[in-house]
């Protein structure tokens, strides 16, 4: 099976001055192409570290990363960046839409960043906010919107530029029952198109819908299991 | 296409803080409309200054009569005063100096002019034919003062234009004879000149010279028929002068000597004339280096205080830019996250910098070209505000009109647009710095 991410061995130390911090002490995983995973774990045990190496925001201290052939872990500032703009999507707990753009130039911008926007990349940009419902509102602003549109023009932000994966850190964090279930259905309706899914979540209320849970304590792995009987919504 | 987007979104950025925009702008505007309209004012003044001095003529050298502040014992206690110019200096001149090409002797004195009823206190100028010449005036009818006149002291006369609106409202002057009270004699009218703007004072020696009330004789009837002294009688006491000459002017066979032939000018003046300091020579050429040495010097200070005002704005968009970039820090990380290089997030901030410097700029321009009428209403409501400051201002600057410096407007243009990216830099370069890790934390 094709593999969306490879992590061997990451660690990583934070050096301050009394101390060093070992956030991560020596992870590995696959995550093949599809897989829908919910991180977990205690305050502190390396969820948002993890989640950043993932994300291509920050480089490892030791191990490698693989994002299709492409070693993380040796980049430089400007190909991490390009690695962001063509291979990741993110999906943040306060949506972190930019105020200034309508939708669907919340939606365009991963594109902007690769320097390419066409006529096929704009209807793409339209199909995509019509996939999340938001047809109707392509030339609002953020601040018009409730948190649950907000939350689904970054879903939409994360699809524009096909990744490998898409980051969610917490997307359900900030919204209330009803709103949550309805953005879990969307992720849900994306992993049955194929796309893969990884996501921070503290709630069991919404890992139970991922297939697989990645439990860390204390920067390392505690279990990492696939579930058989997962809560799926529809 | 991409940079298009670049820019608009810098544009909506700012629309974002109307108010916080236009106070950015504001220095910078200010900074460069300001260098324009002082370049302006400072071309106005010296060109205006230029055309005097050149009215005056670069190949000439003037020597004038000047009333002797220190007065030597003799003549303080008598109520005739003698001093100035001699025919004497006049001759030694002519006849020494090689490099003299023409003299031109001038005496002056006001009299009372009277046609039938009409009179007039005009300056009665005694000279040679060349003075038309020398001093740039042209007859409308009728001929300038000639030789012949001259030679045989005619009692002829040459009118400035004005003296014939007000003494002959009706009839033709020429031919006619006018009457100069304090002599009881007659000269005939045998020229009109043409209308002929005043020139303002130049130097501490050389007045303001109005020529509208000029009646010109020749010098060799003024000497015979009037005489050297002048008697003027004022409420009562009875004051007097023996001028021989009131001017010499000397045309100088090129312009390479005039300076050297001023020089030998003094010397032999000196002789004759050394302690009690009745004469100056006035060099136009000199005047005309030095009102070019002036102007250069305005240009450099004008330039300082613009660009003192231009690194204040500029100051003042760097403030802001900091200020929004600690502001949008969450903004930068999500851009980031999203693919932004390093260098995108510069981009994205100096846009903002250059367009608010370039607004200012373009802001700046139009006003600063607008000047001149600025500068005119200015001058008409103190006017008639406060009309004794107007009077009190130097003419230069009361009659000063704004010339726009085309070269002005792309070196301000530029400038401003040189401050943003100098003053945008740093700010950018923070932004751009930031871990995109911590921008997304913060709040
Ligand atoms: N930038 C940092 N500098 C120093 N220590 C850090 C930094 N980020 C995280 N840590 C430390 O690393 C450990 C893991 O943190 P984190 O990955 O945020 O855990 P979680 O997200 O699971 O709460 C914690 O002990 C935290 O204090
Ligand atoms: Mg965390």
């Amino acid at each position: 099976m094709k593999l969306a991410a490879k992590l061997e061995d990451l660690t990583k130390h934070y050096v301050l001055k009394s101390e060093t911090v070992r956030a991560l002490r020596g992870v590995s995983f696959d995550i093949p192409e599809g897989d829908y995973v919910a991180i977990m774990g205690p305050s502190g045990s390396g969820k948002s570290t993890l989640l950043n190496l993932l994300g291509c925001l920050d480089r490892p201290t030791s191990g490698a990363m693989y994002l299709g052939d492409a070693n993380v872990a040796t980049m430089n500032d400007n190909q991490l960046s390009y690695t962001r703009a063509t291979r990741i999507g993110f999906v943040f707990q306060s949506y972190n839409l930019i105020q200034q753009l309508t939708v669907v130039e919340n939606i365009e911008v991963p594109l902007y960043y690769q320097g390419r926007l066409n006529k096929r990349d704009r209807a793409r940009c339209l199909e995509l906010a019509e996939m999340v419902g938001l047809q109707d509102r392509l030339s609002h602003r953020p601040a018009q919107l409730s948190g649950g549109q907000q939350q689904r023009v970054a879903i939409a932000r994360s699809l524009v530029n096909d990744p490998y994966f898409i980051l969610a850190d917490e997307p359900t964090g900030n919204l209330d029952t009803a709103t949550a279930d309805e953005i879990l259905r969307l992720f849900e309706n994306l992993n049955q198109l194929g796309k893969t899914i990884i996501m921070v979540t503290h709630e069991d209320e919404v890992s139970r819908h991922a297939k697989r849970i990645i439990r860390l304590r204390d920067g390392l792995i505690q279990t990492d299991e696939r579930k058989e009987n997962r809560t799926v919504l529809n | 296409m991409l940079w298009f987007r670049t820019w608009r979104l810098g544009i909506k950025s700012l629309l974002l803080h109307p108010m916080r925009t236009a106070l950015t702008v504001l220095g910078i505007f200010i900074g460069v409309a300001g260098v324009i309209s002082l370049l302006a004012i400072g071309e106005g003044i010296s060109q205006e200054a230029q055309r005097q001095i050149e009215g005056l003529g670069a190949d000439n050298i003037m020597v004038r009569s000047v009333k002797p502040l220190n007065l030597p014992e003799a003549a303080a206690s008598s109520f005739i005063l003698p001093y100035g110019l001699l025919r004497e200096d006049y001759a030694l001149l002519v006849e020494t100096i090689p490099t003299i090409k023409s003299a031109l002797p001038i005496r002056e004195m006001r009299r009372m002019v009277r046609y039938a009823d009409h009179t007039i206190e005009g300056r009665v100028v005694g000279c040679t034919p060349e003075y038309a010449d020398v001093t740039r005036l042209y007859i409308e009818r009728g001929h300038f003062i000639s030789d012949a006149d001259v030679k045989m002291s005619q009692n002829h006369c040459v009118l400035a234009a004005q003296v014939v609106e007000r003494l002959f409202p009706y009839e033709d002057p020429l031919g006619r004879r006018v009457f100069l009270q304090e002599h009881k004699d007659y000269y005939t009218v045998v020229g009109i000149c043409r209308d002929r703007p005043p020139t303002a004072a130049i130097g501490g020696s050389l007045d303001a010279q109005d020529f509208s009330n000029d009646v010109y004789i020749p010098i060799s009837t003024m000497r015979k028929r009037i005489g050297d002294t002048v008697v003027m009688s004022s409420g009562g006491s009875r004051e007097g002068e023996t001028v021989e000459l009131n001017q010499i002017t000397l045309r100088i066979d090129s312009i390479d000597n005039v300076q050297k032939t001023a020089e030998l000018v003094e010397q032999m003046l000196e002789k004759n004339h050394g302690k009690l300091k009745d004469t100056a020579v006035i060099v136009p050429l000199e005047l005309l280096e030095q009102a070019r040495r002036t102007k250069v010097m305005f240009m450099v200070i004008m330039g300082l205080i613009a660009s003192v005002t231009l690194v204040v704005g500029g100051i003042g968009i760097m403030n802001i830019m900091l200020a929004t970039v600690t502001e949008r820090t969450r903004e930068i990380g999500v851009r980031r996250a999203l693919g932004a290089r390093r260098s995108d997030i510069v981009r994205q901030f100096l846009v903002e910098t250059i367009a608010m410097s370039v607004l200012g700029g373009l802001v700046g321009v139009g006003f600063g070209l607008l000047c001149p009428l600025a500068v005119d209403t200015a001058r008409a409501i103190v006017k008639s505000v406060a009309p004794d400051l107007i009077a009190g201002l130097p003419e230069i600057m009361r009659d000063v009109t704004p010339i726009i410096v085309p070269l002005s407007i792309p070196f301000a243009f530029c400038i401003s647009v040189l401050i943003g990216v100098m003053f945008g830099l740093y700010p950018a370069y923070r932004a751009a710095q930031m871990d995109p890790i911590e921008a997304l934390r913060h709040e």
